[in-house]
């Protein structure tokens, strides 16, 4: 009988990989708030894997920051807008091919790095405690996490500017 | 695996879902009567079993203090008409109320009730992670609302919903900003560490009085309670988000409600004023495997400590008009926000200077 | 023209909210104690309380009888015909029924119904009433297990009506005709 953790996985990721599936792919609802809630699940799901991981602070603030601010606020904008169901559209051949190579690239990225980084669950490196990993982005990783942080101070002055009506 | 480690643990969520189950019931009750003595009313003093009256002193006092109207009340809910209006979104009407509750009742797993009655700690689950865990599982709370509102398909539980989720989002923004202080101080994220922390070096409040204010303060926000009760405000939009709800459905929202409330008085007490600890008599440290009386005095002082949080959303309830949307947001977001990040950076540098 | 109202800008300590959350505090806190400890209540217990109702109150109407027992109601059916809410509903005794169970009067109803539901108290019925033979009185307050027993009938209204030995029209009126000399018609 293979261990409770081993089956969690395979329950958890079974569930990431059907709701991610039912977010774009619905085939009884095409209601954008049901597509929402399907990611709210995926994202649950996924912080689910991250705890069996033992990185227990990488997956609460999945949780904190996707399912409890970030889809509230897709929700919030879905709802305002009042999006009507959406009706099923033709496939084009340009959007699968750059969807093809987009996914192509994610997966020769993600085989890359997990590669070199060959973790191994049931030996976790810094069993995911908060003060090693703060430790990690402030010394190793401080670079790559200002800039990041500059990316979204970016992203954030971008909307602003697109949102405003006139420039004075 | 370890079955004296289920064993326990069950027994403990069984006893602590029953007791936070009790007090919802039970705070409904002290929400109207507090009311009512607010108001110069008497508040509910009828319900009452019919062999209540045959007991001489008590039974009269009891039935006037209202201890039954709960049980009443409870029987009500469950005997209403479940009414389904015509034109809701079926499933997310039937599952809201659901997802409104789970969060609220999940919320309490991690707080340490007492410290510890023969080996076992008086704590469901001891995260290390536990302040991160209850934002979690709060954020996930406003589903509930939000659904509730876009489910009902009518205008004023949709606004309520609305406004909720972009309350909550902003409210939690503060709280979050607001217990950084403390994390700092102490630096621990595990609630029962937190309380050890506080039981040899003084309550928290002392050393970050303004992160309680802003805590105390976004917790009402994020419990809609009164003076920021916007996504159910009576007066405006009927119900809020609850106005197409009836019967058990509409209850398991009161329920979610007081849950919260139950939730963030725990949270309160236990990140601010000691948790079970108290800094007399000797009651601060940990009771030992011995020491049966001293887990079971941790355990009242907690809950003594936990129901006056209680009462005080209670009284703030009656003492308060309703804010204003914009009210809100300008204090959410302009003054609230920055006044953590400044607490933030005062503690950071006194604990620099200090160190 | 508009008018602008300038609000009087608020002081640091108004800003805060503080004094403004002590005062509330205060007041509550008052109010609570007073309830609770000196009996300053404003609840009146209903079953055991009751209001002392004004002289001229007008509540539920009834059928009254006269001093001699017997049913001043003549069956005319005005009050059925002016009741807004068409809360009364009168059965007339037809051409071959039951003869008033006094004299004077032609007729008297077979039934007489008013619906306590849909009754507002309006007074219509006894203005109207040329027998004066149906008043509204005290009551209030009626309590029933459903809908049907709130429809009273012609026994429960005079029952509860009582006997109403006021102005008694017809009787004066007899008194009057024997009096005079050339009685028309044979008592």
């Amino acid at each position: 009988m293979p261990a409770l953790p081993d089956i969690l996985f395979y329950v958890f990721a079974a569930l990431t990989l059907l709701c991610g599936v039912l977010v774009v792919a619905n085939p009884l609802s095409r209601s954008p708030v049901t597509s929402a809630m399907f990611l709210v699940l995926t994202i649950i799901s996924m912080s689910g894997l991250f705890v069996l991981l033992h990185a227990f602070f990488l997956g609460i603030v999945q949780i904190i920051v996707y399912a409890g601010a970030v889809m509230v606020l897709f929700l919030f904008v879905i709802m305002l807008l009042d999006l009507k169901e959406e009706a099923r559209r033709k496939f084009k051949f340009f959007g699968i091919g750059a969807g093809l190579i987009s996914f192509a690239a994610i997966v020769f990225i993600m085989l890359k790095s997990l590669k070199s980084a060959a973790p191994d669950a049931n030996n976790p490196v810094g069993d995911g405690d908060t003060a090693s990993l703060g430790k990690l982005l402030f010394t190793q990783y401080t670079l790559p996490f200002e800039v990041v942080s500059v990316l979204l101070l970016v992203a954030m002055v971008g909307v602003i500017l697109l949102c405003k009506k006139k420039l004075e | 695996m370890d079955w004296n480690f289920i064993i326990f643990s069950l027994v403990k969520i069984a006893v602590v879902v029953g007791v936070v189950q009790g007090m919802v019931a039970y705070s409904v009750l002290a929400e109207r009567k507090i009311s009512a003595w607010i108001q110069d009313r008497v508040g509910p003093n009828r319900a009452a079993p019919p062999f209540m009256k045959y007991i001489p002193v008590l039974g009269p006092f009891l039935t006037r203090l209202g201890i039954f109207q709960p049980l009443a009340d409870g029987l009500k809910f469950m005997f209403k008409e479940d009414f389904t209006p015509a034109g809701v979104r079926q499933i997310y009407f039937w599952l809201a109320p659901a997802i409104a509750v789970v969060p609220a009742m999940l919320t309490v797993a991690v707080i340490p009730f007492g410290s510890q009655i023969g080996n076992q700690h008086m704590v469901i689950a001891d995260l290390n992670i536990g302040i991160l865990y209850t934002f979690g599982i709060v954020s996930l709370g406003v589903y509930g609302i939000v659904l509730a509102g876009y489910a009902a398909n009518s205008k004023y539980p949709f606004f309520g919903g609305i406004r909720s989720s972009a309350q909550m989002i902003s409210y939690e923004i503060s709280m979050g900003m607001s217990i950084i202080p403390v994390l700092l101080i102490v630096g621990n994220l595990n609630l029962s560490q937190i309380i050890n922390w506080q039981s040899t070096h003084g309550w928290l409040v002392m050393y970050a009085p303004i992160s309680f204010v802003i805590f105390m303060v976004a917790s009402f926000a994020e419990t809609n309670r009164t003076p920021f009760d916007l996504p159910e405000a009576e007066t405006e939009l009927v119900g809020g988000y609850h106005t197409e709800y009836s019967s058990m459905k509409f209850a398991l929202f009161f329920l979610a409600e007081y849950s919260n409330m139950v939730a963030s008085s725990a949270m309160m007490v236990t990140l601010f004023f000691g948790g079970w600890s108290l800094p007399f008599f000797g009651l601060d440290h940990v009771a030992g495997p011995g020491s049966l009386g001293l887990g079971i005095a941790h355990i009242l002082i907690f809950v003594a400590k936990l129901l006056f949080f209680m009462v005080l959303f209670i009284w703030v309830r009656w003492m308060f008009p309703r804010f204003r949307y914009d009210q809100l947001m300008d204090l959410g977001w302009r003054r609230f926000l920055p006044l953590a990040l400044v607490n933030i950076l005062i503690t950071a540098v006194w604990l620099y200077l200090r160190s | 023209m508009a008018i602008t109202v300038n609000r009087k800008p608020l002081s640091f300590w108004e800003k805060l909210y503080l004094p403004a959350i002590a005062g509330g505090l205060k007041v509550t806190i008052k109010h609570a104690y007073g309830s609770l400890f000196q009996g300053k209540v404003v609840t009146m217990e209903y079953p055991e309380q009751r209001w002392t109702l004004p002289k001229n109150y007008r509540g539920a109407p009834y059928l009254v009888k006269d001093q001699d027992g017997s049913t001043k109601c003549v069956s005319c059916q005005l009050c059925e015909f002016v009741c807004p809410p068409k809360a009364i509903r009168i059965t007339p005794p037809g051409q071959d029924g039951q003869a008033a169970d006094r004299a004077n009067a032609e007729k008297m109803p077979k039934e007489f119904e008013i619906n306590m539901l849909r009754c507002i108290y309006c007074g219509m019925c006894q203005e109207v009433c040329p027998e004066e033979a149906i008043f509204l009185q005290n009551d209030w307050s009626h309590i029933a297990h459903n809908r049907e027993e709130m429809i009273y009938n012609k026994e429960k209204l005079l029952a509860l009506g009582g006997t109403h030995g006021g102005i008694q029209k017809w009787k004066h009126k007899l008194e009057e005709a024997e009096a005079q000399e050339s009685f028309p018609v044979k008592v």
